[in-house]
C-alpha cells in the first residue's frame, strides 16, 4: 500500500472524519488525505470515504445540501472508473441523496437517536467489503444515527435481493428499516454504503475489530 | 420580469412510516382531542422568485422540487403559486 491515499471529504458538520483518519493511518498504516468538500479534485487519491456526522446540520434531509457540492459532482466519474467509495452513516445518506445508491435514509422507527452495537449478518460478498476468507458470517459495528432507517419501493427492494446488492442486515432490527438493511452495494460492487460505524470497532480497546476488515478493503482492486 | 410567491408542500409518501406524525398523533389523543384519523407532519417552504411569466417560474419550481426540496423517494409534493 506505497502511494495508495485515501481521500477522506470533510463537509461542514463531518464528525467523524478524524475517526476514519486514525483507523486508517494508525491501525492499517493506510495514507489518508482529507479533502474538503469545495474541491473536485480527486486526481491523487484512490479511494475515497464520506465519513459520518451532520453535513450542513442536515438541513432540509440528511445529506439534501452535500449532494450538491463539487466534490460530489466530480465523484461521478470516479465511481465510473472503478475506485471504491465507502460511505459511513451520514456518508450513505449522501450516497442515496446523489443517487449512487437507490433508496432513501428516513427517521427511525421510535424517534430515539440509537447507539448501541449491533449485530450484523454479511448478506453478500460483492465488492468484497466484509471478505475475511468466509471465516465470519456475522459482525459486530456500533451504530450512532437518528435517521437511519432504510426506505425503498418493494420493486427496488427485489432488484436489491434478486442482484445481490444487499451488503449487510441487522439481526435484531433496530430502527425499523425496510427488510432489515444496515448496508448496500452498487452493482458494480466498488461502492458500500452502510450506518454502522466500521471505523469506531478497528481496537479491541474501543471494543472490537469487526470494522477492520471493511477499512482495509478499500485498497481492494 | 414578474414576481411570484411560491408555497411548496414537501409530504412523506403515503406508504412511508411518519414516526414523528404518529407520536404527534398520540400527544393529541391525549390532550384530548377526538376523532384524529391520521395525522402526518410534512414541510412548507416558501419561495419568492421573479421570471418571466408563470410557466417559466413553473419550470423552475419543477427543477427546485424534484432535484433539492422532496426526495421523490420517499416524498410528494405540490405548489401554489401567486404573482406579485
Amino acid at each position: 500500500m506505497d502511494n495508495f491515499t485515501v481521500g477522506i471529504v470533510v463537509f461542514p458538520g463531518s464528525n467523524c472524519d478524524r475517526d476514519v483518519s486514525w483507523a486508517l493511518e494508525g491501525c492499517l498504516d493506510i495514507r489518508t488525505k482529507y479533502l474538503w468538500h469545495e474541491s473536485s479534485d480527486l486526481s491523487d487519491v484512490d479511494a475515497i470515504v464520506l465519513p459520518g456526522g451532520f453535513s450542513y446540520g442536515d438541513y432540509l434531509r440528511c445529506g439534501a445540501i452535500a449532494r450538491f457540492s463539487p466534490l460530489i459532482n466530480a465523484l461521478d466519474d470516479f465511481v465510473k472508473s472503478g475506485r471504491r467509495v465507502l460511505g459511513i452513516c451520514n456518508g450513505f445518506q449522501i450516497l442515496t441523496e446523489s443517487g449512487f445508491l437507490p433508496g432513501a435514509l428516513t427517521a427511525n422507527k421510535n424517534l430515539n437517536f440509537i447507539c448501541d452495537d449491533v449485530e450484523l449478518d454479511i448478506v453478500s460478498s460483492k465488492g468484497g467489503w466484509f471478505n475475511d476468507g468466509g471465516k465470519k458470517q456475522t459482525i459486530k459495528l456500533p451504530i450512532a444515527h437518528g435517521e437511519g432507517r432504510y426506505h425503498c419501493d418493494s420493486d427496488t427492494l427485489k432488484k436489491l435481493v434478486d442482484s445481490e446488492l444487499i451488503a449487510l442486515r441487522y439481526k435484531n432490527n433496530p430502527n425499523g428499516s425496510s427488510f432489515d438493511i444496515a448496508g448496500i452495494t452498487n452493482e458494480k460492487g466498488n461502492v458500500l454504503g452502510l450506518m454502522p460505524h466500521p471505523e469506531r470497532a478497528c481496537d479491541e480497546t474501543i471494543g472490537g475489530t469487526d470494522g477492520l476488515l471493511t477499512l482495509k478493503s478499500l485498497i481492494l482492486k | 420580469m414578474d414576481q411570484f410567491a411560491v408555497k411548496v408542500f414537501v409530504r412523506l409518501r403515503p406508504s412511508v412510516l411518519d414516526p414523528a406524525g404518529e407520536a404527534t398523533k398520540a400527544a393529541s389523543i391525549k390532550l384530548g382531542a377526538e376523532g384524529i384519523k391520521s395525522l402526518r407532519i410534512g414541510k412548507m417552504i416558501e419561495v419568492k422568485i421573479e421570471g418571466n411569466g408563470e410557466n417559466e417560474v413553473r419550470e423552475k419550481i419543477d427543477l427546485l422540487c424534484d432535484r433539492l426540496f422532496a426526495n421523490t423517494v420517499i416524498e410528494d409534493y405540490e405548489y401554489s403559486l401567486k404573482k406579485l
